[in-house]
C-alpha cells in the first residue's frame, strides 16, 4: 500500500494522505452501531481533477473508493466494507454560484449544509434550501445521495427531488455532467426535458460515483416562521390528522413525534406543524386555516394544540434541530441510532405499536418520530433508540431491536431508508426480480472493476 | 375523600344568579342561572356542564360563598364531562406528575413559592426580595395542581394536594408567599372549602409587594405610564387580594386604565380556551381584549401570571403595548430594570 500512498501523495500532497493508524481507526466507523472496518488509507482531494486522478489510480490497481461526506449516515454507509481509499470530500467545499432570480446554487460535493445555510442567510436572505435535521456539518450531496429529507419536504418531497443537476466522477475516472448543465450553461433541471440520469447515482451510496458538484434547488425564505404543536392519545387518528393539515397546503413542514420522556411527552403524539409568512396577517391566515382544519378532532375531544413554551418553541425553530442530539445522550455515553424506513402514512399505528413493543421487549430507551413526505404521500417513520456506548449489552439489545424493526419495516410494506449492508440485502431479496436484474445491469456497466464503495448495493451477490 | 362544602338552599334562595348571569361567555338571566346551578347543585344534567369554558369567574361572582366553579367541575368529572382533549388533559396531568426534581434555597420560617414556573428563579432578584431570598421552593413536590379544575379533575388535586401541604410542612415554614395566585388560591380558600387542613399561612406575593414598596417607599420613582392589567383565571379564587393590583399601581405611579374587560369582567388569556375549544373562541375573546386595551390607550400590558403572558405577549406587542410581568414592573418602579 505504501507505493499507493506515495501516488496518492503526489495526486494530492503529502499533508492530505494517510495511512496512519490513529487515521485508519477514525474512517474506520461512523456514529452508529455498525461493526468498524479499517480503510489501507485516507485521502482528503481539493478538486475534480484529484479525485478523476484518484479513481483512475483505484481502477488502475482495482482498490476500492468510498467517497464520504461527514460520516453521518449512522447505517454504516462510508465504513469501507472492503478497506481501501476512503475520499473524504471535506475540503471541496465551495459555493460555486447562487442565482437568485432562479432560485438555486451549484456547491462543491463536500459543501455542508451549514456552510449553505449561513452563506445564503447573509448573501441572500430571500433563499432557503431544505436543511435536514443532521448535524450541520452533514454535507449536501450525502443528503442527496442517501435521498434525506428535510424542512422542506413536505411541501417538494425528498431533498434529492430538490436537485437541478449533478456533476459526476465516474469509476472510469471521467467527468460527467447530468442534467441541463450537460449542453447548457444554465443548471436549471436534473433532468427533464432529457432523460433523468440521476437515478443511475442517487441512492446508490457511491457505488456508481462520486458526486463532486451539484445543482441545489433553493426556495423562498418568508421573514417569519413559527410553530404549533397538535397532540392526541389515538395514533390511529394520526393519518387522518395529517391527510387534513397536508390539504390546507400551508405548512411548511410537518414532524411527528412520541417519546416518553420527558414528562410533558408521554402518553401522546405529537404533530409538529411549522409555517412561515412574510406579513403578520399572512402568517394569521394560515395558523387559522391550519387551526380549523382540525376543529372537528377538537370538538370531539381527541386532539388538541397545546401550549408551546417559549423554550421548547426557539428549541423547535432551530434549523438543524438540536433535539436529537440532546436526546442522544438520554442514557449517558452518547449512543443513538435509528431505522427510518419510508413507509405509507397509514402505517403510523403500526409502526407507533411496534416502537412501544420494541422498547418495552429489549428495555430501551426511544423516540418515534415521523417526517411527512409530500402531500401525505409518505413518512420517513424513524425508529429511534438511544444507548449507553460504555454499555455493551444495550447497544447489542439495541442491534436486536433494530434488526427487529427492518423485518418488521418490510412486511408493513416499508423501503429502508440508507439501509445499512444487511439492509440492502434484504430489500434485494424482496425485490421484484426484474428490477434487481436491472440494477445489477446498471452497477456492472456503471462500476465494472467493483471498486465504488464495494459492499453496497452488490446486486450480484444476491 | 376530600368533598367539597355546598349548599344548594343557598343557590335555591339566590336572588341574583348571578355565578351565572355575569358569566362572559354564557348568556343567561337570572331564572335560568338559578335553576341550571339548582340542577347541577342535584346532580342532574345541564348545559352548563358542557357550556362552561372554565374561566373561573363565577368563583368570584358568586358572593354567598357557595363555590359554584368547584361545583361545576365536581358535576363535570362525575358524569364524564371532558372540558379539553383527551391528550392535553394527560399532558398537564403528566407534567405536575412529582419527578424528583424539585429545587430549594435556603428555606427558614418564611419562604417564596414558584410552583413549578422555573422563570421566576431569575425574577426575584434585588431589593424587593432580599427579606426573603435566598428562601425558595420549586418544583412539582410543592405545587398546588388546582390547573386541574380546568380539565375538570377534582381528584388530582384531592389526591396531590394534601401530600403537596405535607411536602410543606416537613420543611418547617410557618409563611409561603406564593408567586402564582392559583397557588396561594389552593391554600387560601380552595382547601378549605374541602376541608383540608394547611398546615403554614400563605401570602400573594402581591400583598408582600406592596408591603415592600411601602418600606421601599424612598427609592420609587412614578413610572407615568398608563397600563391595563390582564388578571389571571385564578385570581378568581382569592379575589379578596384583586385590591392589591391598584394599590400597588397606584404606589408606583402607574394609571390603571379603566377599561371593559377589568376588574370583575375581565377575559380570559384565551390560553385554555385554545387547546380546549380551538381557534375561533380564543381569537375572538384575545382580540377583543386587546382591542379594548388598545382603545382605552394602555402603553403596557401588566401580568399577573406568566402564562397569560406567554399566551399573550407576542399578540400585545404587535399593538405597540409593551408586555411585562408585576414583578417586573415593581422592580422597574425602584429602578432596577
Amino acid at each position: 500500500m505504501t507505493d499507493i500512498v506515495q501516488s496518492l501523495a503526489r495526486i494530492v500532497g503529502d499533508a492530505y494522505v494517510s495511512d496512519r493508524p490513529e487515521e485508519a481507526y477514525f474512517y474506520a466507523r461512523d456514529p452508529g452501531l455498525m461493526p468498524p472496518h479499517k480503510p489501507d488509507c485516507v485521502v482528503v482531494p481539493k478538486s475534480v481533477e484529484e479525485i478523476q486522478e484518484i479513481v483512475r489510480l483505484a481502477a488502475r490497481e482495482k482498490i476500492p473508493v468510498v467517497p464520504m461526506g461527514a460520516g453521518l449516515a449512522l447505517t454504516g454507509l462510508v465504513i469501507p466494507l472492503r478497506g481501501g481509499i476512503v475520499i473524504d470530500m471535506k475540503r471541496m467545499n465551495r459555493i460555486l454560484k447562487v442565482d437568485e432570480m432562479a432560485r438555486h446554487a451549484i456547491v462543491e460535493g463536500g459543501t455542508s449544509q451549514g456552510y449553505l445555510k449561513a452563506y445564503l442567510e447573509k448573501h441572500h436572505p430571500r433563499l432557503r434550501h431544505s436543511i435536514p435535521d443532521s448535524p450541520a456539518t452533514a454535507t449536501i450531496a450525502a443528503n442527496v445521495m442517501i435521498h434525506g429529507q428535510g424542512r422542506l419536504t413536505q411541501q417538494y418531497g425528498f431533498n434529492s427531488d430538490m436537485i437541478c443537476g449533478l456533476e459526476v466522477v465516474l469509476a472510469s475516472g471521467e467527468v460527467c455532467r447530468i442534467g441541463s448543465g450537460a449542453l447548457s450553461p444554465d443548471w436549471f433541471s436534473k433532468g427533464p426535458p432529457l432523460p433523468d440520469l440521476t437515478g443511475l447515482f442517487l441512492g446508490w451510496f457511491g457505488a456508481t460515483g462520486i458526486i463532486t458538484k451539484i445543482g441545489v434547488k433553493l426556495y423562498p425564505r418568508k421573514k417569519m416562521r413559527d410553530v404549533e404543536i397538535f397532540i392526541t392519545d389515538r395514533d390511529s387518528l394520526v393519518p387522518g390528522m395529517v391527510y387534513e393539515l397536508t390539504h390546507t397546503e400551508m405548512v411548511e413542514d410537518i414532524n411527528i413525534f412520541a417519546q416518553p420522556k420527558p414528562m410533558i411527552f408521554k402518553d401522546n403524539h405529537h404533530i409538529t406543524l411549522f409555517y412561515t409568512g412574510d406579513t403578520e396577517e399572512e402568517m394569521e391566515f394560515k395558523r387559522k386555516t391550519i387551526w380549523h382544519s382540525l376543529d372537528r378532532f377538537i370538538r370531539s375531544k381527541d386532539g388538541g394544540f397545546m401550549g408551546v413554551p417559549p423554550a421548547m418553541k426557539s428549541t423547535l425553530l432551530d434549523m438543524p434541530q438540536r433535539s436529537v442530539s440532546r436526546f442522544a445522550d438520554v442514557k449517558k455515553g452518547g449512543g443513538f441510532e435509528y431505522s427510518g424506513p419510508i413507509i405509507m402514512v397509514d402505517k403510523y399505528p403500526a409502526c407507533a405499536r411496534k416502537i412501544l413493543e420494541l422498547a418495552e421487549k429489549y428495555d430501551l430507551g426511544y423516540s418515534g418520530m415521523a417526517r411527512i413526505i409530500g402531500r401525505s404521500h409518505a413518512m420517513m417513520y424513524g425508529f429511534a433508540f438511544t444507548f449507553n456506548r460504555a454499555d455493551p449489552d444495550m447497544m447489542e439489545r439495541t442491534r436486536q431491536a433494530l434488526h427487529e424493526v427492518s423485518v418488521f419495516a418490510l412486511e408493513a410494506g416499508g423501503v429502508f431508508w440508507k439501509g445499512t449492508a444487511d439492509e440492502q440485502k434484504m430489500a434485494m431479496q424482496k425485490m421484484d426480480p426484474a428490477t434487481r436484474g436491472l440494477m445489477g445491469m446498471i452497477k456492472k456497466q456503471m462500476d465494472p472493476h467493483g471498486i465504488m464503495n464495494p459492499g453496497n448495493w452488490e446486486v450480484t451477490e444476491v | 375523600m376530600y368533598s367539597l362544602k355546598f349548599d344548594i338552599n343557598v343557590c335555591q334562595t339566590c336572588p341574583t344568579g348571578d355565578c351565572l348571569v355575569k358569566c362572559q361567555y354564557l348568556h343567561l338571566d337570572r331564572d335560568t342561572a338559578v335553576a341550571e346551578m339548582v340542577k347541577i347543585g342535584k346532580g342532574e344534567d345541564s348545559f352548563v356542564l358542557n357550556d362552561c369554558v372554565t374561566c373561573y369567574a363565577c368563583e368570584e361572582y358568586c358572593r354567598r360563598g357557595n363555590h359554584p366553579f368547584y361545583l361545576i367541575t365536581e358535576q363535570r368529572q362525575e358524569k364524564r364531562i371532558l372540558t379539553a382533549p383527551r391528550a392535553i388533559t394527560r399532558q398537564w396531568i403528566n407534567i405536575g406528575e412529582p419527578q424528583g426534581k424539585y429545587r430549594l434555597g435556603e428555606v427558614n420560617k418564611r419562604a417564596l413559592s414558584f410552583g413549578f414556573m422555573p422563570e421566576f428563579l431569575s425574577w426575584v432578584e434585588g431589593r424587593l426580595f432580599e427579606d426573603v431570598m435566598p428562601s425558595y421552593i420549586f418544583g412539582q413536590e410543592f405545587f398546588c395542581n388546582v390547573v386541574y379544575i380546568h380539565f375538570a379533575e377534582t381528584n388530582i388535586i384531592k389526591e396531590r394536594l394534601p401530600r403537596v401541604i405535607d411536602n410543606f410542612r416537613k420543611l418547617g415554614v410557618r409563611e409561603v408567599i406564593f408567586l402564582h395566585d392559583e397557588c396561594y388560591g389552593a391554600f387560601a380558600h380552595l382547601a378549605p372549602a374541602y376541608g383540608i387542613e394547611v398546615p403554614f399561612k400563605p401570602i400573594h406575593y402581591y400583598e408582600y409587594l406592596y408591603r415592600r414598596l411601602t418600606e421601599l417607599k424612598d427609592l420609587i420613582r412614578p413610572l407615568n405610564i398608563r397600563a391595563a392589567y390582564q388578571r389571571p383565571c385564578s385570581s378568581r379564587l382569592s379575589s379578596d387580594q384583586h385590591h392589591f393590583v391598584r394599590d400597588i399601581m397606584e404606589l408606583i405611579g402607574v394609571h390603571l386604565v379603566e377599561r371593559t374587560y377589568q376588574d370583575e369582567n375581565a377575559l380570559c388569556c384565551g390560553g385554555i380556551l385554545g387547546m380546549n375549544y380551538g381557534y375561533d373562541l380564543a381569537h375572538e375573546v384575545q382580540q377583543r381584549n386587546i382591542d379594548d386595551m388598545k382603545a382605552h390607550g394602555a402603553e403596557a400590558c401588566i401580568f399577573n401570571c406568566p402564562a397569560c403572558q406567554s399566551t399573550l405577549e407576542r399578540l400585545v406587542a404587535k399593538q405597540g403595548i409593551e408586555p411585562m410581568h408585576m414583578i417586573h414592573l415593581c422592580r422597574k418602579a425602584i429602578g432596577e430594570m
